[in-house]
């Protein structure tokens, strides 16, 4: 544990992200939580849950729900043709598929040349981001994925503004 | 360290095991059903849990289940009589092992005096008939208060406190002096190899050569040659072989007893070097029938070997308990006893993850076939005869191949069960009624994970019957009943599920008072009109409770409908029926298995889901005429008499492209936990399948409406519908339920 405390002090590690594009931005995710990068297909969508849940597909028998990054940042969904990807990344215990434009680059970078996001105001509700990188000319957003989906993705996913993480006595629908 | 805590999990995992059979053995005993067989059986439970006890140090464990073992030896031998009033001690402290268990496994501290009024009972039963059950003899003062505690309050003559002093109980003065009924001495040569998977096992040898010590005239030989070279050793590998020369007045099974709890796992030869002629041939079968002459015949060689002491069988029997410590004289009784229980179902033990592995596997093979048999539908059959012979075989082989898979997650409902008696016998001494608990139907077999989760909902049910069912002996007494209440629980199996029934002849539910305290609070409208059934039902709604003060047993309102919920999670159901006077049934319904479902596809707009087979009553395409309107709003179907709501699917799920009239629709009538019946209104049913369930909060969250997710023959994923949160957004989200006004529905 000391060591690596250590290590991170120096910050001489590097990390590999797997980038890709939605729109015009460019974004990245750590490689060692992407399971597999897959074609889109149909989804078959969860009833009463909001626009960033495409739905559930299956992936070799487990059921993954897919979540459109689109409309995660406020847009309109995604229209996705077969171009489209899917990024399949587990998260704790969880399988997840985030559904962009496109995958465009594996970059190695020095954990140093993270750089904090800024505070912006116009922009609220981006603490899933991590901060930014630049490469060559381009920014590149890195979105931390533990954050993205621990807190608002699942809070989003109930159209009734409940917080989708409740207890068992709110899942078994009983009747009042 | 991770060793330990993995032998310590199977210890306790087979500590709830011998716990739960005890339960049953010691009921059989209470109903008078026991025999011989009953007591060795609980002996060995005993017996068998202070041995793993003493191997992982829960010393206060050992200690009462010592004292216990001792009494239940006597008993077995004959000595001591199962009266009821014994009897009841022994269950007293059976639940009072339990508890040590339980403390030993959490880790909780139980209060220092919780086991010492068993503790002292069970002195006394032994001190009846002169036997010292008590461990710490030596120390004479602690000693001579038992023997004093035991003649105080037995009628028996007392105890000579004198005899305290002495490590042994001194028999009762008039019979001491035909003491010394000395079994013949005999010598064995043991010869003992471990195996190296007695090592593996967490044994240790020096443990049982300790005990083999105290059998009596003792010399051990080891054997160390095979010992390689250090730098060969394994650790847990098995070098030493030992000779043991035995003078023992016991007998063989008693050094057998030593290794009983290794006998797979080691080479043991017991030969005995001056075999008395007849004694040795009576010995190990000499097995008292109790019931005729408890008392006059004992069943140790002791007693074959000096039949002229038959008379004073008070006299004989204590001196030889005196000189031998009790335990080890009752093993010699446990071992023969094992030899005769031979018919032991062979089985393995089988990591759960293993086995649902198999599961899964088994249920991708299900929508494997699935698909081959619906990419191969267009083919005819004429013409390729073997490829729909071959896919009609395999569908056979896949369901088998199910069940088999499925079997090994079942378990008897026995291990629920058990725990029952128990629960009841402390719920009737605390609210002072007299009831009965009968069982049947024990050896049902439902998943292991259902049955994991019964436990909770089956006590809250049993605590229900036993306080607001059952009345006091007094009025039972006073409607004409016997002043015994009686609870039945049975399992059975009907069709694909398993019904489990709740029976007491209690007073039943007072309806007046339920719908009068469901309007109290304000769970019904006030001028609602329910049938009996419909009232009897509000008992599960969520802080529904009618006691009027709230006890510890039940009456907190959180009873039943956590219990229905928890059955509902299962996939089951839970219902009531009530005679008023007569006593009311819990009924359960509950799937065989988690994992595989019948359910009956279903097409709303662009989307199918699977509505679960267990769920409908009937579908219809209703005539226009049976619709009727209500404020407005709410639709229903008139069906028989009976008016049904009517929700649409397309709506609830805000799915496009439904279609709106139910005359050109489908209405599903489907049943719902509480009895209710709703119409859910789908554009068409396309076939019945059975599906393999998916969880869909593996990787999601629970999502109202829908139980579970599952994988069609083409690879799509298909929701399944849960009709209780269907009803639930019915109900609570009307604009998009229910249809807005616009024109008659007629």
């Amino acid at each position: 544990m000391a060591s690596e405390a250590e290590q991170t002090a120096h910050s001489s590690r590097t990390v590999q992200l797997v980038s890709f594009t939605v729109g015009n931005e460019e974004y990245g995710v750590d490689i060692m939580a992407v399971r597999e990068i897959r074609a889109w297909s149909e989804t078959t969508p969860l009833p009463n849950t909001p626009e960033v849940v495409r739905g559930v597909i299956n992936m070799r028998g487990a059921i993954v729900p897919i979540f459109d990054l689109r409309a995660r940042f406020g847009m309109p969904r995604t229209e996705p043709t077969k171009y489209n990807v899917v990024i399949i990344v587990s998260i704790s215990a969880r399988i997840v598929g985030i559904l962009v434009d496109a995958v465009s680059d594996i970059i190695t970078i020095n954990e140093d040349e993270i750089r904090p996001m800024p505070s912006m105001e116009q922009v609220s509700g981006l603490g899933f981001m991590e901060g930014l990188i630049t490469v060559g000319e381009r920014m590149v957003g890195l979105i931390g994925l533990e954050r993205m989906f621990s807190d608002r993705m699942l809070e989003a996913a109930d159209s009734t503004g409940k917080p989708m993480l409740a207890g068992p006595s709110d899942a078994g629908g009983a009747a009042a | 360290m991770d060793d330990l805590a993995q032998f310590k999990q199977t210890f306790f995992a087979e500590c709830e095991e011998l716990l739960g059979d005890l339960e049953g053995h010691l009921m059989a005993l209470q109903s008078g059903e026991g025999d011989n067989g009953t007591l060795n059986a609980v002996f060995r439970a005993i017996h068998s849990i202070k041995g793993g006890a003493g191997a992982f140090g829960f010393d206060r464990l050992v200690a009462f289940a010592h004292i216990f073992e001792t009494v239940l030896d006597l008993m077995r031998d004959g000595r001591l009589e199962p009266t009821p009033d014994s009897v009841l001690i022994v269950l007293h402290c059976a639940d009072i092992l339990s508890d040590l268990v339980k403390a030993a496994q959490t880790g909780a501290e139980l209060p220092p005096d919780h086991e010492s009024e068993g503790r002292k009972s069970l002195i006394e039963m032994a001190a009846s008939i002169g036997v010292d059950a008590d461990p710490r003899a030596a120390d004479a003062a602690l000693a001579a208060l038992d023997a004093q505690l035991a003649g105080g309050s037995l009628d028996e003559e007392p105890a000579a406190p004198a005899a305290a002093a002495e490590p042994e109980a001194e028999p009762e003065p008039e019979a001491a002096p035909a003491a010394p009924a000395k079994a013949p001495l005999l010598k064995y040569l043991v010869k003992f190899e471990p195996r190296d998977a007695l090592y593996q096992r967490a044994n240790e040898p020096l443990i049982l050569i300790r005990e083999l010590r105290e059998l009596g005239g003792f010399i051990a030989r080891a054997d160390a040659d095979a010992v390689p070279a250090i730098d060969q050793i394994q650790p847990e590998g098995a070098y030493i072989k030992w000779e043991f020369d035995i003078e023992t007045d016991r007998g063989e099974s008693a050094i057998r007893d030593v290794f009983e709890f290794v006998l797979d796992d080691c080479l043991l030869e017991i030969t005995c070097l001056n075999p008395p002629a007849a004694a040795a041939a009576a010995a190990p079968k000499a097995e008292a029938p109790k019931a005729e002459a408890p008392k006059a015949e004992a069943p140790k060689p002791a007693a074959a070997a000096a039949p002229a002491k038959a008379e004073a069988p008070k006299a004989e029997a204590a001196p030889k308990a005196g000189a031998a410590k009790a335990e080890t004289g009752g093993a010699a009784g446990g071992g023969a006893a094992a030899g005769g229980d031979a018919k032991q179902v062979r089985s393995i033990r089988v990591d759960l993850d293993r086995v649902d592995k198999l599961v899964n596997m088994v249920g991708e093979l299900v929508i494997t076939h699935a698909m081959i048999a619906q990419q191969t539908e267009h083919l005819h059959a004429d013409q390729h005869p073997e490829l729909a012979n071959g896919l009609a075989e395999l569908s056979h082989h896949i369901r088998d191949l199910q069940e088999s898979v499925m079997a090994m997650r079942a378990q008897p409902v026995k291990s629920v069960f058990a725990r029952l008696p128990r629960l009841v016998r402390e719920l009737a001494m605390m609210t002072n009624k007299k009831i009965r608990l009968d069982m049947s139907g024990e050896n049902t077999e439902i998943d292991k994970t259902v049955i994991e989760q019964l436990g909770d909902p089956l006590t809250h049910m049993i605590r229900n019957s036993c306080d607001h069912g059952i009345e006091s002996p007094e009025d039972r007494t006073a409607a004409g009943k016997s002043p015994e209440g009686v609870i039945h629980v049975s399992a059975d199996q009907r069709g694909g599920r398993i019904v489990i029934e709740i029976t007491d002849d209690g007073r039943g539910i007072n309806r007046d008072k339920v719908m009068k305290k469901a309007i109290e609070k304000k769970l019904v409208a006030p001028d609602a009109v329910l049938s009996n059934e419909e009232i009897d039902n509000l008992i599960f709604l969520p802080g529904f409770s009618t006691a009027d003060t709230v006890s510890n047993i039940s009456g907190r309102g959180v009873g039943m409908d956590v219990v229905r919920q928890n059955i509902q999670s299962l996939g089951g159901r839970v219902h009531i029926q009530s005679r008023p006077g007569q006593g009311s049934s819990f009924i359960l319904t509950l799937p065989l298995t988690l994992a595989v479902l019948d359910g009956m596809v279903l097409k709303v707009g662009v989307q199918s889901y699977i509505l679960p087979l267990a769920n409908i009553v009937e579908s219809l395409r209703p005539e226009p005429d049976q619709i009727n309107i209500v404020a407005n709003q709410g639709e229903l179907l008139r069906i028989r008499g009976e008016y049904v709501p009517l929700v649409y699917l397309h709506r609830i799920f805000k799915v496009p492209m439904g279609i709106d009239d139910p005359t050109k629709a489908l209405v599903i009538i489907v049943e719902l936990e509480d009895g209710g019946k709703m119409g859910l209104v789908v554009d068409e049913i396309v076939g019945q399948q059975q599906v393999v369930i998916k969880s869909l909060e593996e990787n999601f969250d629970p999502i109202r409406g829908v139980g579970a997710a599952t994988i069609l023959g083409n690879g799509r994923v298909s929701l399944i519908l849960d009709v209780a949160g269907i009803k639930h957004i019915a109900e609570h989200e009307p604009r998009g339920a229910r249809p807005r006004l616009a024109a008659p529905a007629a």
